[in-house]
């Protein structure tokens, strides 16, 4: 692993940072996530590393179990919008003809509506769960990654390789596993992580909203939202889970710009 | 008839058929989804008789054919139908809060486009040099960070801790232009850093573009000076990718306001249509993601008419 | 003014390369290369791709392309050393003192303006003439150089007129500031050969009648001949041979010089038809999904086996087409074909494991033609494994073999195809179709993208294969010289139809129909005079007529 630019390694450090503290929330969280411990927006303290929120809960620990919340939400919902969106993808750029035209207007439908406006009319009568929200983020985005896949694929798919893979007899496993994958691997790993990203964005914006994680189950747009009367009065317990955000989406950001930029030339995928 | 306007026209008929799609889609998305309107307006406690009576209120014994086309030749009549919590006429509440919504977005524009156009021409001149970099970085920073989470940092420095500009942007018409301008400044001033680095990367993508073209290299082996050969020979070419430019990032821009608008209070369409998702007031909800669709397919429209407009090869057939 | 207008001295020119994962290097790419042209005369750079050539032409403007700086030596232009100028002494230099010629016109005329805006542009700006005397100018060069409609065709627009005319245009556009030197760069390579030569003689006759002095860059030779004083060959960045045209091409000194006057001399004895063929093609038409119009008419020809069948023609005539319909990619309309005495279906699904193997392709750009993420070792060993189910050392030991045939070795068995040359990746590409033990194999214009020398070495591999494993070649090229070297039996392709069929001797002997006499004549021969003497001829058939 050398030769990775600095700016990737600390993109590495805190999304790896991150991911731990989600995973190993209950034993690093002081005190539990609907708790009630102080008094109403304490500054910070020993004891109460990040303050009290708006109703003296510690900020600490819910920004730990938030974190846990967000990550898991947008993780989920990029896995969901990964799998079909490329897997669809795929099939149609191999495939062509009426599914190939069946599938990308379907896509071109969805893709006119402004995203949030498409997740609002569908929470306005969905039942706003955290199921419901994956599902919906995940399906929403899934229409990005699959226009990508099946760019990059109908992209392969002209190369004389993939002609010559069929003029040999191959079956389409074979094409798209072997002839194509390895070769659109780097632009969909690099895109992966910013549809990570646009998924934290996402449900971070919801819950600011109050239309997507509901109270008492914290996460970071959640908080901002609970502790945004106190901006007003000065007090900025609002600022610090934005704050989360920002970096989490920038370290990401930047290791998906160093995947990109790593493999933009092919030298056999070893450099 | 001529190609382009066969062109034209059909982009034109594609939009329209587009925008009655997305009303199908709007309309079908909140009957087939699971959850019940009128349960969730009276609450769990509600009467069966209560729940019964609504129902039969809302129109939605009847069948979902018919309710669409209902719904359809009111809207494009201009009813919108009424509101289901408060009784108002759709139509009515919007009206003020529709032109507000545009003012906000127009002012934000007016800022944005000029200043991403601008800071685009100068990430080319000084390609790879510190400007270059520098708008790089903002640009990967400001597109890791939530629109609220701007909209709160400004108004935790500029409004409550400088006191330049009220942290709330409340507008009533009987404000002036420069009172309301002043009132809005902070939402604009957010808006404009959402769309900014966007804009202005894909502007700097679409002027190297051209610039790298082999009729550039042509240019300068006439000897021409750096202005003639960006005057006269790229920006002809470079005129319809950076009206694409804009007029997608004025499209983003519109759907930015909703957040923006709940963060400073601002009594937009945007506010209106958050509001009413929470209260699952689905007339509501339908009317606002319409006009915003609309909004948004028009602009994506407008980009390609200019596109069709400015391409030699369309306006001097062979 | 001196009696050497370009006086170039010790020029070193280097480029900033960005190798992935590295930091940016700077290299040198042309190491002290020096010349003299006098007023009027016209000096021929050649070299392979990689020579410095076009580069050096730039240089003569004071330009250098993308990351290229100039980085040491003199270019003296009537008198001044043009590299100790400033900007503005340089743009004083540009469009008028000294013009360019692209290799491709298409992309250096601006899509959004008339032609002549641009043609008159720099003789204009730089006050040589006022804008009337410039397009009354423009029009004399439209005619001289040949453009149909010359007084009107400066107001269309650039994609209205076609690539020949295009090119023409863009030399009118280099002539009208009436400079002293004209750079040419490439000028014919993009064009087919027909209209390659009726460009290259408008820009002879223009060089003449203005009495401009040209460098004339080009890999092919023969052009070069034709229109040049002097020669200069070049090869990575280094002067070669430097001499009059009539000792570079009939006394060279160098090795180098020596191969490339002499390519494209491969002999070859035609063979006679044997009984059966391998490949029979039966009235084959074909159109494209879509489309309205057949792109092949009514096709018919024979492939015999252990020989090859080239189909020749220009760019348009259906040559490719007829290979995807050999291929089932593109099912034929009406026809049928017959391989190995069987009935092929027509359509790529319908065809069993042994038809496809029976049946190879190798194609243009080896670079697109190999998977790039898979070593040599897996490019070549797949069909071993589909269709023979060879695995481990019985697998590998042939791939050993198929290396060692295609004079690569052993020790390429495991690099990728970034790490090979142009023409090692085009060996790799026909080990992998001999792999299959093919009875015949389609090769798509194999040679085209290579350079000459390179290009020769890998006709003479397929040669030497054909002996060994006894594969009938179907020939698609638009090369004449290809043709010649390697072919038994020839079709010439014209819109769609087989103009012209049969052994090598008889298709290239007269007498000729009008297509193939056009098609023949056209092809540049690495003579003096040449050009002349097939314009003469031509003007005299015409005059007959």
């Amino acid at each position: 692993m050398k030769n990775i630019p600095i700016s990737a390694l600390i993109g590495l450090f805190f999304t790896a940072l991150y991911f731990l503290g989600a995973i190993f929330a209950p034993l690093l969280a002081p005190y539990g996530v609907g708790e009630v411990v102080g008094d109403v927006w304490e500054p910070s303290s020993a004891d109460y590393l990040l303050g009290t929120d708006n109703i003296g809960r510690d900020l600490l620990s819910r920004m730990i179990y938030g974190g846990r919340t967000t990550i898991f939400i947008a993780t989920a919902a990029t896995v969901l919008s990964f799998t079909l969106g490329s897997v669809l993808g795929f099939f149609a750029a191999v495939m062509g003809g009426w599914i190939d035209q069946a599938l990308s207007r379907f896509v071109d439908l969805v893709m006119s509506i402004p995203t949030l406006i498409f997740a609002l009319v569908v929470l306005s009568v969905a039942p706003v769960t955290i199921p419901m929200l994956i599902l919906v983020m995940g399906l929403l985005d899934a229409t990005r990654v699959y226009r990508l896949a099946r760019a990059v694929a109908v992209d392969i798919e002209v190369m004389d390789y993939v002609e010559a893979a069929r003029l040999r007899g191959e079956k389409t496993a074979w094409i798209i596993f072997r002839e194509i994958l390895p070769n659109a691997l780097s632009p969909l790993i690099a895109e992966m992580g910013l549809r990570f990203i646009f998924a934290v964005l996402f449900v971070s914006t919801l819950s600011f909203l109050g239309l997507g994680v509901q109270p008492p189950e914290a996460d970071w747009g959640g908080i901002v939202k609970e502790n945004k009367e106190g901006i007003v009065y000065g007090i900025p317990a609002a600022l610090i889970p934005a704050f989360a955000i920002a970096t989490l989406a920038i370290s990401v950001n930047l290791v998906a710009d160093w995947v990109l930029n790593r493999t933009t030339s092919l030298k056999g995928g070893r450099g | 008839m001529s190609p382009i306007v066969k062109l034209l026209a059909q982009r034109i008929a594609l939009s329209l058929l587009l925008l009655l799609l997305i009303s199908i889609v709007i309309f079908a998305g909140t009957i087939v989804l699971p959850g019940d309107v009128a349960q969730s307006i009276l609450g769990q406690s509600a009467t069966p008789e209560a729940l019964a009576n609504l129902r039969a209120e809302l129109g939605v014994n009847d069948p979902p054919v018919q309710r669409y086309f209902a719904w359809l030749f009111g809207a494009m009549q201009g009813d919108l139908g009424t509101a289901l919590t408060s009784g108002q006429d759709i139509a009515q509440a919007l009206s003020s809060r529709f032109w507000n919504t545009l003012f906000l977005a127009f002012w934000a524009a007016v800022v944005a486009v000029p200043l991403a156009i601008f800071l685009g021409l100068l990430a080319v001149r000084f390609k790879d040099r510190w400007p270059d970099k520098m708008i790089s970085a903002v640009t990967l920073a400001s597109i890791s960070i939530p629109e609220f989470l701007i909209g709160y940092v400004l108004m935790y420095f500029i409004a409550v801790k400088l006191r330049w500009f009220p942290s709330v942007a409340m507008v009533n018409d009987n404000m002036g232009l420069f009172e309301k301008l002043n009132a809005i400044a902070l939402p604009i001033a957010v808006l404009t850093l959402v769309v900014l680095a966007h804009m202005m990367r894909m502007t700097r993508a679409a002027i190297l573009n051209v610039m790298q073209s082999a009729y550039i290299e042509t240019a300068e082996l006439k000897g021409l000076n750096a202005f003639q050969v960006i005057y006269r020979h790229a920006f002809p070419n470079a005129i319809a990718p950076i009206v694409n430019v804009v007029m997608l990032n004025l499209a983003y821009l519109v759907v930015g306001v909703v957040v923006i608008e709940v963060v400073f209070v601002y009594p937009g369409m945007g506010q209106y249509l958050v509001d009413h998702v929470s209260k699952r007031d689905v007339p509501v909800v339908q009317a606002c993601g319409l006009i915003f669709a609309a909004v948004y397919i028009g602009l994506n429209m407008i980009a390609d008419i200019v596109a069709i407009l400015s391409n030699p090869r369309l306006r001097h057939p062979k | 003014m001196s009696d050497t207008l370009l006086k170039v001295r010790d020029l070193k020119i280097g480029a900033t390369i960005y190798p992935p994962g590295e930091r940016p290097r700077d290299i040198e790419i042309v190491h002290g290369v020096s010349f003299d042209l006098a007023p009027g005369k016209v000096l021929g750079l050649i070299g392979e791709s990689g020579a410095g050539k076009s580069t050096i032409g730039l240089a003569s403007m004071a330009y250098g392309r993308g990351g290229v700086k100039i980085t040491g030596g003199e270019v003296w232009v009537n008198g001044r050393d043009i590299l100790k100028g400033s900007h503005k002494d340089i743009r004083k230099l540009r469009g008028a003192e000294v013009t360019y010629v692209s290799q491709s016109a298409a992309a250096s005329f601006n899509p959004a303006k008339k032609i002549m805006d641009q043609v008159v542009e720099a003789a204009v700006e730089q006050k040589k003439f006022s804008r009337k005397e410039a397009e009354a100018r423009a029009r004399v060069l439209f005619a001289k150089l040949g453009l149909p409609d010359p007084d009107n065709i400066g107001e269309r627009y650039p994609h209205q007129v076609s690539g020949g005319q295009l090119q023409r245009c863009m030399t009118a556009l280099a002539l009208c500031p009436e400079p002293d030197l004209v750079v040419f760069d490439e000028p014919t390579t993009a064009l087919d050969v027909t209209t390659q030569i009726d460009v290259l003689m408008a820009i002879k006759e223009a060089i003449r009648d203005t009495g401009v002095a040209a460098l004339y860059i080009t890999h092919d030779l023969a052009v070069v001949a034709q229109v040049s004083d002097d020669i200069m060959v070049l090869r990575m960045g280094n002067t070669v041979e430097y001499g009059h045209v009539d000792q570079i091409i009939n006394n060279p000194q160098e090795e180098y010089t020596k191969a490339l006057v002499s390519v494209r001399s491969i002999e070859h004895e035609e063979k006679a038809p044997t009984e059966e063929p391998v490949l029979s093609v039966r009235n084959i038409t074909a159109r494209y999904k879509g489309t309205q119009f057949d792109v092949l008419h009514n096709v018919n020809v024979d492939l015999y086996p252990g020989q090859t069948l080239a189909v020749v023609g220009e760019s348009g005539s259906g040559k490719s087409t007829l290979a995807r319909v050999i291929t089932g990619l593109l099912p034929p309309r009406e026809g049928e074909i017959e391989f190995a005495g069987r009935k092929l279906s027509p359509d790529l699904k319908g065809r069993s494991r042994e038809d496809l193997r029976e049946l190879q392709m190798i194609y243009q750009m080896a670079d697109v033609a190999m998977n790039p993420r898979q070593t040599v070792g897996t490019i070549i060993g797949r069909p071993l494994e589909f269709y023979f189910g060879m695995r481990g050392a019985e697998k590998k030991k042939r791939i050993i073999e198929l290396l060692d045939e295609i004079e690569l070795g052993e020790k390429f068995i495991d690099r990728y195809p970034a790490e090979l040359s142009g023409g090692q990746k085009q060996r790799v590409c026909i080990a992998r179709s001999l792999a299959a033990k093919p009875k015949m194999i389609i090769c798509d214009e194999v040679t085209s993208a290579l350079d000459p020398l390179v290009a020769d070495g890998i006709l003479k591999l397929l040669l030497d294969l054909q002996k060994i494993e006894d594969v009938a070649y179907l020939f698609i090229t638009h090369d004449l010289a290809t043709v010649r070297a390697i072919s038994d039996n020839i079709a010439v392709m014209y819109q769609g139809k087989v103009q012209r069929y049969g052994g090598k001797s008889k298709v290239l002997s007269p007498p000729f129909d009008d297509y193939t006499d056009l098609l023949l004549s056209s092809v540049p021969e690495m003579k003096l005079g040449w050009l002349e003497e097939v314009i003469a001829h031509r003007k005299m058939e015409s005059a007959g007529n």
